[in-house]
């Protein structure tokens, strides 16, 4: 239309999928994906048979198990812990009472929810697309309006497939130049996190842009808008491309032929306009960016691998200081230490940030020829069953299990403390996921967030390594 | 869902920023598939020693506090994940009101959705609130959502905001899903609108 108000990604998505306003400016936002898992929806699904209510749209709804699931070998023996099997149970009895299409737990498409729908090619540029929890942030990256939501949420978009929504703010965060030796989408996210805080996104839809982001490949993008929550965001969004156009032409569930030739011709459409307004800008200089790694227990306290613990003396108020003393504490560290002598347990590769096939590969790269340190446990657990078999079939699970890593079923696993794989109380890992909160990854738990080359490089050291230390040995 | 109208009771002070949803529920105790049952978990990381027992210097095991039916807190209260437990839980452990600067979006939402009510105001004000909160027996605070206002002990009123629609719903204990259901033929239309626009989304 000529003469519109120029217009971002966010507007336009948002824009097309407003069913009515209410007095208030709130709007009746049009979902056009729901995912659910076997955490968030029992209460839902309790709710509407409570009201006698149906659910509204079962093709536009999709169901997985990927929270408290084991992921080793007992998964084909049944769930043993009493109160997982349970909500999975009830998952499964809920979907067949209401309709809902269920991922089996022992299907080749089972996997973190985050990882799958876009994998099979549900999640699609322009949609709206909601799940119980926060890291569907994730299927930004995708060019979609995706955003987590609570369970009385979740039982709204359930009966009526809508959702009452006021309009977030526009928030641009633009990395530009070459990504240095070592860096990956997760050094960027952790960085922008460095910068922003963790509060910095509040209220904000973040639309990742510039020359690095067009750079990354899917599951790169993927990483970064998962943890745009992390900053705070409401959601994250990356402006679909021809790397997005291509990678949904390769999933087994995305539209084909002229459906596709047809969605791509909206798809062209939403990139924002020139001249579009957004309320915040931060940009970001690729070039200063090194590989990074938390060393407290919030996704802000983040530094390059060459840093060392701050000292807390040093923040500029006393509620900061204190803060940063209960960090220094709980991850039980010196102020001053190199965090590069910081030795680890446990190595975790997985969760919905870093567990596509990509991550597998990075890793792979790193242990190829190379052996898990005396005393480490190192866990890979693959996004999905999709990316284990592609996984399997590349040679990755030999590579890794030759150099010592434990290989695994798809699942959330070690992500957080839900399930058979936590941390025990002191317990230092270094971990792709996305959540360093004090217990997050089991009670007593220190968590240190780093990429996934970062992950296999500290495993291989038994301490925090610096990636760039660690070349592939051989091609992979 | 119950009606929100005038809360007067013990409000507890928790001088701490961020306090994110795995510290007011910690992630291994999201099992249950029921709403309730939550509040003896309220922040169990800090109620709780790690022999179980209650630690008697976390405020919430303390007299008056263990009545509490308001917090005061400090920035970006609800942080991390969108998980609703921690309003479930604040609920069932009587928690109705949460005070404080700011609060993170998505915790924000889900409180007035199980009607627990959180009221921004300014750090300055929630210090003196706090400082209230720590009067102990006489920590008692009203909060009159009609009026839109917070009584201190001493009788001073602070103002509030609140978004009006949130207000109403609150007001008269309503629930989305009836609402939203009125506009049904709204939804309707949009949906065989958007069928032959977009016929991908509909497995066309
Ligand atoms: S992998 Fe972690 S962050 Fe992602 S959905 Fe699972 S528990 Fe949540």
């Amino acid at each position: 239309m000529s003469g519109q108000k120029p217009r971002t990604l966010f507007d336009k998505i948002w824009d097309a999928h407003v069913v009515d306003t209410l007095p208030d400016g709130t709007a009746l936002l049009y979902i056009d994906l729901h995912l659910t898992h076997e955490v968030t929806t029992p209460q839902a699904f309790d709710g509407l048979r409570q009201a006698g209510r149906k659910l509204r749209r079962p093709d536009l709804t999709l169901g997985v198990i990927d929270h408290n699931i084991a992921t080793d070998a007992s998964r084909y023996t049944g769930i043993v812990d009493p109160e997982s099997r349970l909500q999975v149970e009830t998952l499964e009895r809920n979907a067949a009472e209401f309709g809902m299409p269920l991922i089996p737990l022992l299907d080749d498409r089972q996997g973190i929810v985050h990882v799958i729908g876009p994998e099979l090619g549900r999640s699609l540029p322009g949609m709206t697309i909601v799940c119980g929890d926060s890291h569907t942030s994730t299927h930004g990256a995708m060019g979609a309006l995706a955003f987590g939501i609570g369970t009385s949420e979740v039982e709204h978009v359930l009966a009526t497939q809508t959702l009452l929504q006021k309009p977030a703010k526009n928030m641009k965060v633009e990395v530009t130049g070459t990504l240095p030796f070592g860096c990956s989408g997760k050094d960027i996210t952790l960085a922008i996190i460095g910068r922003i805080g963790t509060a910095g996104g509040t209220g904000h839809v973040i639309e990742y842009c510039g020359d690095t982001i067009r750079a990354l490949d899917m599951a790169g993008r993927m990483t970064v808008s998962n943890m745009a929550i992390e900053g705070g965001a409401r959601a994250g969004l990356i402006a679909p491309d021809q790397t997005t156009f291509d990678y949904i032409a390769r999933t087994p569930n995305g539209p084909k032929g002229e459906a596709l030739a047809r969605a791509m011709e909206w798809w062209k459409t939403l990139p924002t306009d020139a001249g579009a307004q957004f309320d915040k800008v931060v940009t970001l200089n690729a070039h200063e960016i090194a590989p990074q790694v938390t060393w407290g227990t919030s996704p802000e306290d983040v530094l390059p691998i060459t840093g060392v613990v701050p000292n807390p003396e040093e923040a500029a108020d006393e509620a900061r200081r204190a803060q940063l003393r209960r960090m220094v504490e709980y991850m039980g560290l010196t102020p001053g230490q190199k965090l590069q002598d910081l030795k680890i347990d446990v190595a975790f590769i997985g969760s919905c940030t870093n567990s596509r096939i990509e991550d597998i590969r990075a890793a792979a790269a790193i242990a190829r020829g190379r052996r898990v340190a005396d005393g480490v446990r190192a866990l890979v657990v693959p996004g999905s069953g999709l990316v284990k078999k592609q996984a399997e079939a590349e040679g990755l699970d030999r590579i890794l299990t030759e150099a010592g890593f434990e290989w695994r079923e798809a699942g959330c696993s070690m992500c957080l403390g839900m399930n058979p794989d936590k941390l025990t109380p002191g317990q230092r890992s270094a971990s792709t996921s996305n959540r360093n909160f004090e217990g997050r990854q089991g009670p007593g738990g220190r968590t240190h967030l780093l990429s996934p080359a970062m992950a296999a490089a500290a495993a291989i050291a038994g301490h925090l390594a610096d990636v760039r230390d660690y070349q592939p040995k051989g091609s992979v | 869902m119950e009606a929100f109208t005038t809360l007067t009771g013990i409000a507890a002070p928790l001088p701490k920023a961020n306090v994110d949803t795995d510290q007011i529920i910690p992630a291994r105790f999201l099992k249950s598939i029921s709403r309730t049952g939550f509040g003896k978990n309220l922040f169990a990381n800090f109620r709780y020693k790690e022999d179980g027992s209650e630690n008697p210097d976390f405020v919430l095991n303390q007299e008056p506090y263990r009545k509490a039916e308001i917090l005061i807190a400090f920035e970006n209260f609800g942080c991390g994940s969108s998980r609703e437990h921690a309003p479930w839980a604040l609920l069932d452990f009587g928690i109705r009101c949460v005070i404080a600067p700011d609060f993170a979006d998505i915790f924000h939402n889900n409180s007035f959705k199980n009607g627990v009510l959180p009221v921004k105001l300014p750090r300055e004000v929630c210090e003196q609130l706090m400082e209230d909160a720590r009067m102990g027996g006489n920590a008692r605070l009203t909060v009159d959502l009609e009026r839109q206002v917070v009584v201190r002990p001493s009788g001073e009123e602070i103002p509030f905001q609140i978004d009006p629609l949130r207000r109403h719903l609150l007001l008269n204990g309503l629930d989305d899903i009836g609402q939203t259901l009125q506009h049904a033929p709204a939804i309707d239309s949009y949906e065989a609108r958007q069928k032959a626009a977009q016929p991908w989304l509909h497995g066309g």
